[in-house]
């Protein structure tokens, strides 16, 4: 064995997204774009078969490779699991629309296999260089998927306002980790946390825990970094705002997570305050400011503003039920998040997506099944009992009350309450406005399968709940040893 | 002597061309200034003993990078005084940012403790060249940030194409496997024109 690489299968899954992303790439660029359709579901079955390896190897306990860069424990397997997924069903409700707007590249699997390779790494990362890395990695693609349609100006610029504002963001969390490397002379977490513990937090180290947590609220659009998301929301083409708002998010939030219980734990004072006040920004920011909009997309980016607020309330309490709730939290987000992305791209008159708000006016007369699905989608996103996003909302609010924390868990009930004004004015324009004209053509059976899925999801959480809350308990306990 | 000499030459030269890197009026000044800065650089490299490290950065920086920029430079159609336009309106903004990260940096080095700085200077391993070092370092301690590095510039790579490559109808390549394969019998006919007949 050569030194060094011990341990390094536990990297199964990456490697299959490294090894099969080229491959899917060769066999692009050999067959042309009338490849897409095979190079797309080829991408799925390759991210189903990365999801199995990583469902397979959970309760392997905590494993790191490459000298503690990569550790794999059930906290990470169950992100990924939720990163994998939400590409996958991304990838399937993707297949018509980019069709239709004659998108059908087949870089786009690709770019989205690579981004999730970068996700992957990211959840798993032990180091801040191997946090950078995977950050970049999952970014660029990212920045390329979102003027992916770059024949039209509004894709171009949300690409390029992403670019600019992710390349600003990344250069203030590598000043805040030079910082951090000054004072603990390693990058990994476990030196880092080692330095803390024994020096505590300087006021250098503290300048360094900021600039962090500035750069990684960015990639999570929490207040006051969430400024491009509207932007990019609105512009990027519809299934890839609904990448955007799944997988990566979820990836960040881990990333988040990971890094403030493994390499601070014992500067918990310095950093509490800090994820307090942007989960409390996000949260009102993300009620107040969906409140005007027109377009279903900012509004879904100001609502996926508000979520990050509501699961950074589990960071905040940073005991194993915030955990815990953080990762209910982003199961159901993502679950509510897809079913809510098919509704959207369902609003099509013949050939062409409508994005207004009032355009779904009178839709329970002619689409009764449609609006239905989108309703309960609505009320579960609101935090209506007994709908999943209720228990979402509940148990990081349960967490944030155990830890003492009762200002921001009566400040996120109040949020909210103001949040589901927005969401139940959508469902009073489906179903007390006059009828617009019909959305024509159905659903295809692709979408159609994942709306009553993740309907059913949404109404039926309350009895299935039990697996998911036992593993995602499982899963915390791993970053308390 | 003799070498705090020339650090302190080398040093100055580079942050005097660093600053004419961005006052220069010419963006093809600004271009040469910058290959000026990284020469000095590697000078400064060379005073510390990193010979490869000096080459690798005289032959990648400017050898590629430096002329990169200067046909970037030269062949787009750049305003570039339409560019400094604003620098006025935003220069108090921009040097008070600039200054609160310059005190940051500077409490940062202040309060460093003796542990972090005793850990940071990696003296080179006895008995090998520094080249051979680095290569320990790349290639076996930090093997998966360099192959995640290779990914990230894979992904560059697929994006610059996906973003600006337009396949033109109409355009005709050359084709050498059809070149190869065209037998005498496709391309010429041969005739028996009978005289006083014509073809």
């Amino acid at each position: 064995m050569i030194p060094g690489i011990e341990n390094s299968d536990i990297l199964m899954p990456e490697y299959i997204l490294a090894v099969g992303g080229m491959a899917l790439l060769m066999i692009g660029v050999f067959l042309g774009d009338s490849a897409q359709r095979t190079v797309s579901y080829l991408a799925i079955l390759l991210l189903a078969l990365a999801a199995a390896v990583v469902v397979m190897s959970t309760g392997n306990g905590r494993l790191t490779a490459f000298g503690g860069a990569y550790v794999a424990d059930d906290f990470g397997r169950f992100v990924k699991v939720l990163a994998l997924v939400g590409a996958a069903l991304v990838l399937v409700m993707a297949q018509g629309f980019i069709e239709r707007e004659k998108m059908g590249h087949f870089e786009f699997p690709v770019l989205v296999v690579m981004s999730v390779l970068g996700m992957m790494v990211m959840i798993s990362a032990n180091d801040f260089l191997a946090l950078y890395m995977g950050l970049e990695l999952q970014s660029l693609a990212l920045y390329v998927l979102a003027s992916f349609n770059r024949d039209n100006l509004r894709s171009t610029e949300a690409g390029l306002k992403y670019f600019v504002l992710g390349a600003l963001s990344s250069g203030m969390m590598l000043y805040g980790i030079s910082l951090i490397y000054g004072y603990a002379g390693g990058t990994g977490f476990e030196q880092v946390a080692a330095t803390v513990r024994e020096i505590g937090t300087p006021i250098g180290l503290t300048f360094g825990l900021v600039f962090l947590i500035a750069g990684l609220a960015f990639k999570i659009s929490a207040v006051p970094f969430h400024m491009w998301t509207p932007d990019v929301y609105e512009g990027a083409p519809t299934p890839i705002t609904a990448f955007f708002s799944a997988s990566p998010k979820i990836a960040a939030m881990a990333l988040f997570v990971r890094v403030m219980l493994g390499a601070f734990p014992d500067a918990s004072v310095a950093w509490v305050q800090i994820i307090v006040f942007i989960s409390l920004m996000s949260m009102v920011l993300g009620s107040v400011a969906a409140i005007g909009q027109n377009n279903i997309k900012r509004l879904m980016a100001y609502s996926s503003i508000g979520h990050m607020g509501y699961a950074l309330v589990g960071l905040a309490a940073g005991s194993p039920q915030g955990v815990q709730g953080v990762l209910i939290y982003l199961a159901i987000y993502l679950a509510t998040n897809i079913g809510v992305f098919v509704c959207i791209l369902g609003m099509r008159r013949g050939d062409k997506n409508v994005e207004n708000i009032s355009d779904l006016a009178g839709l329970a007369q002619t689409r009764p099944g449609y609006a239905f699905a989108f309703a309960m989608l609505m009320f579960s996103l609101a935090g209506i009992p007994p709908l999943a996003g209720f228990f979402a909302k509940f148990y990081v609010f349960l967490a944030a009350i155990q830890a003492g924390l009762y200002p921001l868990a009566v400040a996120g009930v109040f949020a909210s309450v103001v949040g589901a004004y927005y969401y139940l004015r959508i469902i009073k324009i489906m179903y007390f406005d006059p009828p617009a004209e019909s959305f024509s053509p159905a659903f295809e059976p692709s979408l159609r399968v994942l709306l009553i899925a993740s309907t059913a999801f949404s109404l039926f959480f309350i009895a299935a709940a039990q697996p998911l809350v036992l593993s995602a308990s499982a899963a915390a306990a791993t970053l308390f040893p | 002597m003799i070498a705090t000499l020339a650090f302190y030459l080398f040093a100055a030269i580079t942050i005097l061309s660093g600053l004419m890197v961005i006052s220069a009026r010419n963006p093809v000044h600004s271009v040469l200034f910058l290959i000026l800065a990284f020469f000095n650089a590697a000078a400064l490299f060379v005073l510390l003993g990193a010979e490869f490290l000096a080459m690798i950065l005289v032959v990648v920086y400017v050898g590629a990078v430096a002329v990169l920029f200067l046909f970037v430079v030269m062949m787009l159609d750049i305003d570039f005084g339409g560019l400094r336009r604003g620098v006025m309106t935003y220069l108090p903004l921009g040097a008070l940012i600039g200054l609160l990260l310059l005190v940051e940096l500077a409490v940062g080095i202040w309060t460093v403790s003796e542990r972090g700085a005793a850990n940071l200077a990696h003296p080179t391993p006895e008995g090998v060249s520094n080249t051979e070092a680095i290569g320990r370092i790349l290639y076996t301690d930090y093997v998966f940030y360099f192959q995640l590095a290779g990914m990230v510039l894979l992904v560059a790579m697929i994006g610059a194409i996906v973003l600006t490559l337009r396949h033109r109808p109409g355009v005709k390549r050359q084709s050498i496997a059809a070149q190869v394969h065209r037998r005498p019998k496709d391309a010429i006919e041969i005739v028996d024109a009978k005289p006083g007949q014509g073809v």
